[in-house]
């Protein structure tokens, strides 16, 4: 924000003076995270483990969070700073909103997170990277778009699915196999939750669903009606459904072979 | 070199008050009201893209009557400090009593300040609390006094006359059509005492809602919701309640 970075610089993340450091600094880090696209909208959705090295460091850390009426941000990464990236791009959005009086269009929103991203590319090379997956409804199109990042703020749109995080690559070979063009709202959410168990089950710093604590995955829908996380219960009964059939099938639905 | 021409202090100050009471008075009135499930704003602006009132943070709500210039950079200065206050801190942290001190500290500073003129302006800040007793509403007139309100407030042109109608017809649990009835109705009498029409085109509203599921309370009342709410009458204003969002 250009108010804050003349009058408050050191409330920015990207202007602090980094201190020298030896070997990687152990600070939790996530995650997996994905995004759907369907007709009339997009689903976005994480997992809910935070580790530290090798050790667990939170069970039901949120991942994803709405970065205004119709977009929703999701971070992979180190997680105190990406929530802190995620808290001023909020609060940027909103802010412009009030003082222009209009919304930002998604393609403005994405471009203000590659910057921010960008921003943090000293703490980056340091081991503290941050990389969101951003997926939003653009109301001028009229559709659900995803745009994913890499550590230096590069952004490219994706079209159909992506993912982010230490789980990302098994997460977009389950994707790869059950998406399709014509996914509905409901089977867009299942098949977020397909590809975070798939990312959960080779991947150790991902968590599956979590019965016992009943902890679920976070699954949000951003459609032309704006931005809606499924509650507890939506996401325990797809969690449910899915562990269900995986109890005769361990590594989920077959693709066909031809 | 000539001696400037001693001018004294009250007489100075009576001059820039009435400088700037002039000039708020050349611009149209507006009202804000509580009603029974927050409070609303109405005032007649010909122009849909210079508003009048605007959201300030979650619960928050402005209004300014006079020179639109000035106001909008009051405007601004309010989101920031509320956004950095909150973003700071944390959201509850945002009140409309600190956005109020605020702006009465700026507005006395530039009114007694010699280098600068003073500003044509009257603001309202609003805050809509859980229940209307949490309600807050601060009218800051251009010299950087604030004056706390309750029920109903007026600013701009006519406004002593304005307030003296409301405040003879304004009851508290007043549903959001009857309140935006009887700010009309405020709004179109004329300083000879005659009746004139406003159009709805013509009539800018915005409520704060607590109501509202989203955190933000703030919202505009445009269009076909506009025109039902004035049409509505006593018996079907429960209806209108229930249908908005």
């Amino acid at each position: 924000m250009d108010f804050l970075s003349d009058h408050q610089p050191e409330m920015l993340p990207g202007r602090r003076q980094l201190p020298p450091t030896h070997g990687a600094v152990e600070a939790p880090h996530g995650t997996t995270i994905v995004a759907v696209s369907f007709p009339g909208g997009v689903v976005l959705a994480g997992d809910r483990r935070a580790t530290m090295g090798n050790v667990i460091a939170q069970r039901d850390i949120e991942k994803v969070f709405p970065a205004d009426e119709y977009s929703a941000v999701g971070i992979a990464g180190t997680a105190g700073l990406a929530v802190e990236m995620v808290k001023l791009f909020q609060l940027e959005l909103e802010h412009f909103e009030k003082v222009e009086g209009a919304q930002l269009s998604l393609e403005g929103k994405a471009n203000r997170l590659s910057t921010m991203i960008r921003s943090n590319l000293g703490m980056a090379m340091q081991g503290l990277a941050v990389v969101p997956l951003f997926a939003g409804f653009d109301v001028d199109r009229g559709k659900g778009r995803i745009f994913s990042y890499d550590v230096t703020g590069g952004r490219s749109e994706e079209h159909g699915y992506a993912a982010t995080g230490s789980g990302s690559l098994f997460a977009r070979g389950a994707m790869k196999k059950l998406f399709r063009r014509d996914l509905s709202e409901s089977d867009a959410t299942t098949l977020v939750v397909q590809a975070l168990y798939d990312a959960a089950d080779d991947d150790s710093a991902t968590g599956g669903p979590d019965v016992a604590r009943r902890i679920y995955p976070i699954v949000t829908v951003i459609t032309e009606d704006g931005f809606r996380r499924l509650d507890d219960e939506e996401s325990a009964e797809i969690a449910r459904l899915i562990l269900e059939r995986r109890l005769e099938q361990p590594d989920g639905p077959r693709a066909a072979l031809l | 070199m000539s001696t400037p021409f001693y001018v004294s202090p009250q007489q100075a100050m009576a001059d820039r008050a009435e400088y700037a009471r002039k000039g708020i008075a050349r611009g149209r009135s507006l009202v804000v009201l509580q009603y029974a499930d927050g409070i609303v704003f109405v005032g007649e602006n010909p122009s849909r893209a210079l508003h009048k009132f605007s959201e300030i943070y979650d619960r928050i709500g402005f209004a300014a009557a006079g020179k639109y210039n000035e106001y909008e950079n009051l405007r601004i200065g309010g989101v920031r400090y509320a956004d950095m206050r909150g973003y700071t801190y944390d959201r509850a942290d945002v009140t409309a009593r600190g956005l109020a001190n605020v702006y009465a500290q700026t507005l006395g500073t530039i009114f007694s300040s010699a280098a600068e003129k003073p500003y044509e302006v009257e603001l309202v800040v609003a805050e809509v609390g859980e229940t209307s007793d949490g309600d807050q509403i601060y009218r800051l007139p251009h010299d950087g006094s604030i004056v706390d309100e309750h029920g109903s407030v007026a600013v701009g042109g006519n406004a002593e006359q304005i307030s003296t109608y409301l405040d003879q017809r304004h009851q508290d649990g007043m549903s959001l059509a009857e309140a935006l009835k009887l700010a009309v109705q405020a709004l179109s009498r004329d300083t000879n005492g005659t009746e004139r029409e406003i159009p709805a085109e013509r009539l800018e509203v915005a409520v704060l809602d607590r109501t509202r599921p989203q955190k933000r309370k703030f919202k505009r009342i445009v269009g076909r919701q506009l025109g039902r709410l004035l049409e509505a009458d006593g018996a079907s204003t429960e209806a209108e309640s229930a249908e908005e969002e």
